[in-house]
């Protein structure tokens, strides 16, 4: 298997320079230079970690976000960086030759590769949903997991269920932690992950060769540690109260806050504020559109994407807190209302009679 | 713990014109309440449905930012009311723990709480004399008002959390919430739905106290201001 020392020298990287390099490397880091030959003998002799990538139920709307990564460009990630040993939709080989891939990288790098999981496994009919080489995917995916020393779960489905997992979930999919227990799981969601997340991610992991620090919820907390809107550029107009209050109004000219359209970027965690998409020319609420929460558990089945108080399916039918809650209070003061005229009447026709609340002796 | 409260029952009452049941601490615990709880839920409906946008620069107005902070301040207070008013149940009077401790296993007070029911449902005329709440109160406090205010406060923060950031108290101490619901707007949805809860304790409790004054022979109203339960007969 390849080194970083061979990729370098294939890259045109003369000897002198690489060992300049360590040298460099074990000064800056305050080893002294006694540390420069260990750190050249690391970097020859260290293999670079094989990553097998699997497809789930999924809509390569992963795989094509991270091929546009720009820092670092995903050319590098994968040629160099990287060992990307097995992904179906980007590798040049197929079929059984494909799959011969597959295994021998298990069988070499047995607790020694990661997974990369872009969809997720369907689980009714025994899994028969969603084939790939023959066999359900959940096989695969058990199988390739059980020696793999990390897995990571690209999007929303791979982390969350996302759309195919959206109510009734025909399929039964469900996201990859419901079938992998005793593995790591780094969640990286969003419909798709933005792609200099998902290659930042992979970088991390090959450069400190171990786990992004992670939050409660399995996401690496550098990139899902704060909302949208704590970083969004509109957010002064939040503040100040000037909110866009249809699509064509003065607001949305100007690039008023979206909170009344629904958008969601109070509620979601993500990089799309900062990082932004294609080489951050844009994201959504810099092309004028709410965020829809798509990295966010379950987004499909939340009500509209324009409401800012969304649904309760609980409640049978497409109601929402107010609708619920305010019948409620309305149902319980027509109730006060009705005892308190009955209360009234018996009290007046009392009062009339055995002069009850004077001496108590009305019954 | 106070079992029972009916006055009736105990005749060495006969002669009893007032008993101080709502000493100072708690009386000041419910009207910080009432305004924190008004403020809360007037300024949560405004968050929900924004006044309408405000013209001119952004830098001009910080109107969203007001009302967000009065519902974080009330909040903050409403927290610290509620942690003054359980210290208060353990160094209080016995009426003070009567909204955490029901006692469902004592017999007569479940006779008291049928006799209530029945009262309310216009089954008798005479009501029983109570000095602290009567069961039935009891029982809407300690098993509304109670759980519904710490609902709202545990998701409050924990929505507050969001803002202040990882690694801050309230994330540390309620952030965990947030993956139990699922996720933010999920917590957002049962924060609103607590709201109306609040609204409805409030109407009955309002229609409740009003009522009691007007109908039974003792103070309700005038108690939670002066401490003081005065019987009319």
């Amino acid at each position: 298997m390849e080194t970083f020392y061979d990729v370098l020298r294939r890259q045109g990287i003369s000897r002198r320079s690489f060992l300049k390099f360590c040298s460099l490397t074990a000064t800056s880091l305050g080893l002294g230079s006694y540390f420069a030959p260990q750190i050249a003998h690391a970097l020859e002799t260290k293999p670079r970690t094989p990553v097998l990538w699997l497809h789930g139920l999924e809509c390569t709307c992963c795989s094509e976000s991270f091929i546009r990564s720009a820092h670092p460009l995903a050319k590098d990630v994968v040629l160099s960086m990287l060992s990307l040993d097995y992904d179906d939709t980007l590798m040049a080989s197929a079929g059984l030759q494909a799959q011969a891939c597959l295994d021998e990288v298990i069988a070499k790098y047995k607790g020694n590769y990661i997974l990369a999981v872009e969809g997720n496994p369907p689980l009714n009919e025994d899994g028969m949903y969603c084939i790939t080489g023959g066999k359900p995917f959940v096989e695969e995916l058990k199988r390739v997991a059980k020696d793999a020393k990390a897995v990571i779960a690209w999007g929303a489905c791979a982390s969350w269920g996302c759309v195919q997992a959206a109510k009734p979930n025909p399929t039964n999919a469900v996201p990859i932690d419901k079938v992998i227990f005793d593995k790591p799981i780094i969640k990286v969601p969003g419909c798709p992950p933005i792609a200099e997340v998902m290659t930042a991610v992979v970088t991390y992991m090959l450069t400190f060769d171990r786990l992004p620090e992670l939050d409660r919820q399995g996401r690496p907390k550098m990139f899902y540690g704060q909302r949208i809107h704590d970083k969004c550029y509109r957010r002064p107009h939040f503040d100040a109260g000037q909110f866009v209050e249809s699509w064509d109004d003065e607001g949305a000219r100007k690039g008023h806050c979206l909170y009344k359209m629904g958008c969601k970027g109070p509620t979601t965690y993500n990089a799309c504020s900062t990082t932004r998409w294609n080489e951050g020319v844009s994201f959504p609420i810099g092309s004028g559109h709410g965020c829809i929460g798509c990295s966010e558990d379950g987004f499909w089945d939340k009500g509209s994407f324009y409401d800012r108080v969304t649904g309760i399916k609980q409640f049978g039918i497409e109601a929402n807190a107010d609708k619920v809650g305010g019948t409620l209070a309305a149902v319980t003061a027509a109730g006060v209302a009705v005892h308190a005229g009955i209360t009234a009447l018996k009290r007046a026709k009392l009062d009339h009679g055995k002069g009850f609340g004077k001496d108590g002796s009305g019954e | 713990m106070l079992l029972h409260n009916s006055v009736d029952t105990d005749p060495r009452n006969k002669d009893l014109k007032s008993i101080y049941i709502y000493e100072a601490p708690v009386r000041l615990w419910h009207w910080v309440m009432v305004i924190a709880v008004t403020v809360l839920i007037v300024t949560g409906l405004l968050i929900s449905y924004p006044p309408p946008s405000v013209s001119g620069e952004a830098s001009e107005h910080f109107l969203f930012g007001y009302i967000r902070f009065a519902h974080f301040a009330s909040g903050y207070t409403l927290a610290v009311s509620w942690l003054l008013r359980i210290y208060w149940a353990f160094v209080g009077n016995d009426y003070a723990r009567q909204l955490f401790l029901v006692p469902i296993f004592n017999k007569i007070w479940w006779q008291e709480f049928m006799y209530d029911v029945k009262s309310y449902a216009f089954m008798h005329v005479r009501e029983i004399k109570y000095s602290g709440h009567n069961p039935m109160a009891q029982a809407a406090m300690a098993f509304m008002l109670v759980p519904v205010s710490f609902f709202m406060m545990i998701t409050g923060f924990a929505l507050y959390s969001e803002g202040a950031g990882k690694g801050t108290w309230s994330d540390m101490l309620f952030g965990w919430v947030i993956p139990l619901f699922g996720q933010s707007q999920n917590v957002h949805t049962w924060h609103h739905l607590g709201m109306w809860l609040m609204v409805t304790f409030f109407i009955v409790h309002l229609y409740m106290v009003l009522r009691q004054d007007v109908t039974t022979r003792e103070s309700i109203v005038s108690t939670m201001v002066s401490g003081y339960r005065t019987f009319k007969d």
